[in-house]
């Protein structure tokens, strides 16, 4: 990774589903500089998956360029491009983040299983699970049960640990709080912006709900950087 | 890890799982059941007569003659003259000869003239000899020793008289010469069960007021004088034969095949238990085809299994994915869960099916006579359980190779 590159860029990017003529999606220009923090606002239906599918290389695009940490993804071949995704970065979802029968510890640990060189920054990777659950404030006894026997909030927070062990330098959450209620949602916020401010890492999550905007270093509308683009079907 | 994983997934849908790998269990149980039985059946079948050389009858099918001589099944369409008997048991290569004469019942059993010597001859089941329960063998003219199974099926017991009956499903009884029971043969498993084995010279004995099987009417020989009378039969029915040195035997067998006097029959008994087995094998294997349908089917049933959990499974897929796993890793996932069920079921069905042995063995050996060994499993036995494990793996492919395609176009955003 080039140290001045930014953790993400988009240039002139235009994507289309296959199969799915009817939805595509275009981005001009966007960028994450190292260790910022960015909300982007968008409702339903905006191309907000399509943009993060983009990001994290499950899709490549027609046209343009998208790059993270200074390498443009659509360059790697399809075995290299899962293997770096799991490198680079740590992806939490709105919700249903863990194997529910795996423990908690293994569902932390899984990320590092296809990241060689994730799992060399941790030491030890048990003990570096359980520093990350004590930090997100889960109990001592969470680490050994199974991941299906949590709450939705004990959930996300175990997805912030599998996130963020291993400090890759981008972590992209997609609505992570939309599952919680108003109090569990600023704690954990609280939480997960204390957990990347640590490692460093850029933190782009993507959100219908611009109150979460204040702890940001920039909040975009999605609308300003990604042009959908729907034909009547 | 990833194996921890598998098995925490598996045991997350214990119900299903342990459904499926039950079904393989009683499928593997089946099989291998089935071929432990095959293989002891035949062992069996093959262990009827041991330490025997040669066997010789009058010239007929060597199947035919295997089957009257050994397993007491048909008749004899002809009798070995005793002078020819006599010429092959002078012969050099000849150590010792056993002439059987067959041809007389008791009830459903058949009745056998013998002499003493039977009982040091005759091996069965590699090389054991015949062993009795009570009583002793063959000293006074009307002594008979009987078969384990005449014993249990006629309540005999030593000392308890037997009369003898013309021929086979008569209503003729040689009640004039009535025999008592000698001893009883220990439970061999093979057709000596099922006879009773009398003197060479009381068949002779029971018949010295017969001509052409029928009885001289109005003449009775009192037991007194034929005890007295020179009991050297005319002829025998069969003979089973041992050499001095194995090398001789295709020059003897050679020798009484075109013995001139006389057209005589003389076969190798591996030889003809084997054309024998060729016969009566087509049914077990049918069987064993079957049973390799069942355990084709409880595949199937896995394969179903996971095809109608790859739905529900799709957010799993997504995880994996989003957590760097190449779609070929599920793939492989998959196929890892569909074996470690096939070897769940392969080692629950080895259970079962020892478990059963345990129980069934002493109910077969006495029942039908058929030894099931208990040992550890054999090659043939592991070759089978890790093909089933294989198999397992091959057919899953199919799910799997939709669950690959599912999660690449799926991706990380599975919306359901």
């Amino acid at each position: 990774m080039t140290p001045d590159a930014p953790a993400l860029s988009l240039e002139e990017v235009r994507f289309r589903w296959p199969g799915r003529a009817s939805f595509g999606l275009s981005v001009p220009g966007f960028r994450v500089a190292p260790g910022e923090s960015v909300l982007l606002i968008g409702e339903s239906g905006s191309g907000k998956s399509t943009l993060l599918s983009l990001i994290c290389g499950i899709v490549t695009a027609e046209a343009g360029q998208v790059c993270v940490g200074g390498t443009d993804i659509a360059a790697l071949r399809a075995g290299a491009r899962d293997r770096f995704r799991a490198e680079r970065i740590g992806v939490i979802f709105q919700q249903f983040n863990l194997l529910p029968y795996a423990s908690v510890t293994d569902n932390i640990l899984l990320p590092l299983r296809f990241a060689p060189e994730r799992r060399r920054r941790v030491a030890d990777a048990r003990a570096e699970s359980a520093r990350l659950c004590a930090a997100l404030g889960l109990a001592e006894d969470i680490p050994g049960t199974a991941a299906g026997r949590l709450s939705v909030g004990q959930q996300q927070r175990v997805a912030v640990a599998r996130a963020l062990i291993g400090e890759p330098p981008l972590i992209v959450a997609d609505e992570p709080t939309s599952a919680l209620d108003a109090a569990t949602q600023d704690s954990f916020l609280g939480l997960l912006f204390g957990q990347v401010a640590a490692t460093g890492s850029s933190l782009l999550m993507v959100s219908h709900d611009e109150r979460l905007g204040g702890r940001f270093d920039r909040v975009v509308p999605l609308a300003e950087i990604a042009r959908a683009e729907r034909r009547a079907a | 890890m990833i194996l921890r994983l598998a098995i925490g997934s598996l045991l997350a849908r214990a119900l299903t799982v342990g459904m499926t790998v039950l079904a393989i269990a009683l499928s593997v149980a089946l099989f291998l059941g089935v071929e432990k039985v095959r293989t002891g059946a035949k062992a069996s079948f093959a262990d009827t007569i041991s330490g025997t050389d040669l066997i010789v009858g009058a010239r007929s099918g060597s199947v035919q003659l295997l089957l009257y001589s050994v397993f007491r099944i048909g008749n004899a369409t002809n009798n070995v003259t005793w002078e020819s008997y006599r010429d092959i048991a002078t012969r050099p290569e000849v150590d010792w000869i056993v002439p059987i004469s067959l041809g007389d019942s008791h009830r459903q059993f058949r009745v056998m003239g013998t002499t003493p010597a039977f009982f040091e001859h005759y091996k069965y089941r590699g090389g054991r000899s015949l062993g009795l329960s009570g009583g002793h063998g063959l000293k006074d003219l009307y002594d008979a020793v009987i078969g384990a199974e005449v014993a249990e099926t006629l309540g005999y017991e030593v000392g308890d008289p037997i009369v003898v009956s013309h021929g086979l499903a008569s209503f003729t009884d040689h009640d004039d010469q009535p025999f008592r029971v000698a001893g009883i043969v220990a439970r061999t498993g093979t057709p000596v069960d099922r006879t009773v084995i009398v003197s060479l010279e009381a068949i002779e004995a029971i018949h010295v007021d017969w001509r052409s099987g029928a009885k001289i009417p109005g003449r009775t020989t009192p037991v007194e004088q034929i005890r007295q009378m020179d009991l050297t039969p005319q002829a025998v029915t069969a003979a089973l034969v041992g050499v001095k040195s194995r090398l001789q035997v295709f020059g003897l067998q050679r020798w009484i095949n075109e013995y001139p006097e006389e057209p005589l029959l003389a076969v190798l008994p591996g030889v003809a238990l084997q054309e024998l087995w060729q016969i009566v094998g087509v049914a077990e294997t049918a069987l064993l085809a079957v049973s390799a349908m069942v355990v084709v089917t409880a595949l199937l049933g896995m394969m179903a299994m996971i095809f109608s959990s790859l739905n529900e499974r799709r957010r799993e897929m997504a995880i994996w994915r989003a957590m760097g796993a190449r779609p070929a890793t599920i793939l492989g996932l998959l196929v890892l869960e569909a074996a470690l069920m096939a070897a769940a079921g392969a080692v629950l069905g080895l259970g079962l099916l020892y478990g059963g042995l345990v129980i069934a063995q002493p109910l077969v050996d006495s029942a039908f006579g058929l030894w099931l060994p208990i040992g550890w499993p054999d090659g043939r036995e592991l070759a089978v359980l890790g093909g089933v494990i294989v198999a397992a793996g091959i057919v899953s492919l199919l799910p799997a190779l939709r669950a690959y395609r599912l999660s690449l176009a799926d991706g990380m955003m599975v919306r359901i």
